[in-house]
């Protein structure tokens, strides 16, 4: 076969590829299709109010435009649920989705569309840190203000965005520190008595890694009895997260609690408890509290397992209504805002929570 | 020369004296930093201790580095897909068990047909490769990298990008342990499959074979041998083999996690194969030395954790094992070292006159 058949061969293969990797992101069609309708309406009954600006009574309809990143995980689709259901027509607002499958491109296509559709607000989950200067400053001429969600951008000019709604990491750090002196408290362990812990650590680097890692330090250095024997990286991942706590409880043998830093590691960790002939959880000798509260984390702590574990919350959608209410009276918001997190334990009705749960 | 100089030298230019010596080097270093590295007690009915988990972690390694060396040997490219294969293969064994259901408590399926399809869809990824490799004449690493970059991706679409839970015990058998039997069953597995290769190279001709297409191809051919057909065997065995580690891996954590299942291990298995003293220009090669290269790879991880390290400098002192590693075995730097010696010897001689 010649060089260029061959060549033409591979990106027929490639295509090919590409085309059965990507038609997950095919089903969404519809739905865009359906906004943009919605959003043609919107716009008619924009105009018509723009007539009565100056009556700005409660039935104006705000035109929201969401740049979603897309599906990539329960979290990125709780969030996206988050949103559609608080934009509802019946809480005044219209929702413009899109979903831009991971691609910058996609996403700066979307908001350019948002500013031709004169929505009100942009709400931008944005797919990577850096590149949004310009499209952002065309927004910002257009007087739309831009609301970020779950991650920063870096930009020279602060002012291309109005607020970033995101989680926490260092208060959920804190949080896990607060819940163990509950806990032990409530255990009635002496001030004095030595607890050791031991942290699996998520991927070195990573935002949720740095601020649990930092937030869990801030409550360790207050308790003059806890004691970390040990910190190691077990990459976010289950398999990681049991052969490091493998090795752990061959070095230490008097572990109290285990950090981990996401559920998934949590999990390994239990198994490998388990195999060395230990208990955990509530009921056994060795606390486990884990991060972000997934769905198999309750069935973990149902099962007696798990101690406790820290949301990493995805419902931002009511956290950006409220920006835009303030938004509207004209009042200022603080740049940077959190979304409420709390945290589940053995304690609390688990299948219940569970069953209520988008995520 | 005396006999006994004769002697230490057959032994250390025997093939598979470095790689032994590195694995003992590293062995050596825990002996005195973790006195405790070595002892093993029974657990739950298992052995339990640090060098049961290197034997044991290292299981799917060893599995893939089997794989790798009769690539490398019989093409002088690499198999890069073999991870993305691995997460590919456990999708859609974890897929067929859970009938579609991100979580179970029962199979929805028979076992074996899950266990047949994971090492068919292994097969099939293999010879996906093979084709492109053999047959179309791709670069390998090209020619991998396909699967490399959308096996993960098909993975995701199986699995519809959730972790699929299995949560039956018998499903876990295959990557923990069996009640009764006191050595986790992932080493019998990577044992059984390199004495099965073994078997087979030694027996057959097939070893020979693939040594001859590796060294030259044309050569090859005309001594009657058809390269493609010996290099298709090699690709198609690869990611049959994968998609065994695969299995392997998605039973140690009952689970198929799309992203993160074999993450990176196609480049410890390409390690594993050049810590054995294998070139990786393909030719001549020792399996014996890739899996030991491969039981090295895991000593060294389980040593670094063993010694408390922290994580942000763990990448480095692997770094810098594997470096001292390679470079021991490297031809250029033994010439280096040996002219230095013969340089010494000369200047004694001189001096002597």
């Amino acid at each position: 076969m010649s060089k260029r058949g061959l060549s033409l061969f591979v990106s027929a293969v490639m295509l090919t590829m590409f085309a059965l990797t990507g038609c997950g992101g095919g089903t969404k069609a519809p739905e865009e299709s359906k906004a943009v309708e919605s959003s043609e309406t919107a716009g008619e009954s924009k105009s018509e109010e723009a007539k009565s600006e100056a009556s700005k009574d409660a039935s104006k309809v705000i035109v929201v435009g969401y740049a979603q990143v897309g599906a990539e995980s329960d979290w990125r689709t709780a969030n996206t649920e988050s949103f559609k259901s608080t934009f509802v027509p019946e809480n005044g607002y219209e929702l413009i989705f899109n979903d831009a499958q991971q691609k910058q491109e996609n996403q700066i296509k979307a908001i350019r569309d948002f500013i031709q559709q004169e929505v009100d607000y942009i709400v931008l989950a944005p797919v990577v840190e850096t590149g949004w200067d310009t499209v952002l400053q065309e927004a910002k001429d257009a007087g739309i203000p831009v609301i970020l969600s779950d991650r920063m951008i870096k930009t020279s000019d602060d002012s291309l965005y109005t607020a970033l709604v995101c989680g926490d990491f260092i208060k959920e750090g804190e949080t896990a520190g607060h819940w163990l002196e509950d806990y032990l408290k409530s255990k009635n362990v002496a001030a004095d008595e030595k607890i050791n812990i031991v942290t699996l650590q998520g991927t070195i680097g990573a935002s949720a890694q740095v601020g649990r890692t930092d937030g869990f330090a801030n409550i360790l250095g207050q308790n003059a009895n806890w004691n970390m024997l040990a910190k190691q990286t077990g990459e976010f991942t289950q398999s990681k997260g049991q052969e490091v706590m493998e090795s752990f409880l061959k070095q230490f043998d008097d572990i109290d609690v285990v950090v981990a830093e996401n559920d998934n590691m949590a999990f390994g960790a239990i198994d490998a408890i388990k195999a060395a002939g230990k208990t955990c959880g509530p009921e056994g000798d060795i606390t486990v509290i884990s991060f972000d509260a997934v769905k198999a984390a309750f069935d973990a702590m149902i099962a007696g397992d798990l101690n406790a574990s820290i949301e990493c919350s995805p419902l931002h959608g009511p956290r950006v209504a409220e920006i835009i209410q303030k938004l509207e009276k004209g009042e200022t918001v603080d740049k940077i805002q959190y979304v409420d997190e709390s945290y589940f334990d053995t304690s609390m009705d688990l299948e219940k929570i569970k069953a209520g749960r988008a995520y | 020369m005396t006999v006994k100089e004769f002697k230490i030298k057959n032994i250390t230019s025997a093939r598979l004296f470095l790689p032994i010596v590195s694995l003992i080097l590293v062995l050596i270093i825990n002996m005195i930093k973790t006195p405790n590295f070595f002892n093993i007690t029974i657990q739950n009915g298992v052995f339990y201790g640090y060098i049961i988990d290197v034997i044991n972690r290292a299981s799917e390694l060893v599995i893939l580095a089997v794989g790798m060396t009769l690539v490398v040997a019989s093409s002088g490219g690499t198999d890069i897909s073999v991870g993305a294969v691995c997460a590919l293969a456990g999708a859609v064994a974890c897929f067929i068990l859970a009938g579609g259901e991100v979580s179970t408590d029962v199979y929805r399926a028979p076992y074996i047909t899950a266990f047949i399809a994971a090492i068919f869809v292994g097969l099939l990824c293999g010879s996906f490769n093979a084709f492109l490799v053999a047959k179309m004449n791709i670069q390998p690493m090209v020619a991998t990298l396909i699967l490399f970059t959308a096996g993960r991706g098909m993975a995701q679409l199986v699995t519809n990008g959730q972790i699929t839970y299995i949560r039956v015990e018998s499903f876990k058998m295959l990557g923990n342990s069996i009640h009764g039997i006191p050595l986790p069953t992932p080493v019998f597995v990577a044992l059984a499959v390199v004495l099965i290769t073994l078997i087979i190279l030694k027996k057959t001709a097939l070893g020979l074979y693939i040594e001859t297409v590796g060294i030259n191809n044309k050569a090859a051919r005309l001594v009657g041998l058809n390269p493609v057909y010996i290099q298709f065997i090699a690709y198609a065995f690869c990611g049959l083999l994968a998609g065994l580690a695969g299995m392997i891996v998605s039973s140690r954590v009952y689970s198929a996690d799309a992203n993160n299942a074999g993450l990176n291990i196609e480049l410890d298995a390409i390690l594993a194969v050049a810590l054995g003293g294998n070139s990786l220009a393909g030719g001549k090669f020792s399996l014996l030395g890739s899996v030991i290269g491969a039981y090295t790879i895991q000593a060294l991880t389980t040593t670094l954790y063993a010694m408390s390290v922290s994580a942000d400098q763990l990448p480095v002192y692997k770094a810098i094992v594997v470096v001292i590693i390679v470079s021991l075995q490297s031809k250029e730097f033994i010439k280096i070292i040996r002219g230095f010696n013969l340089n010494k010897k000369k200047a004694e001689v001189a001096h002597e006159r």
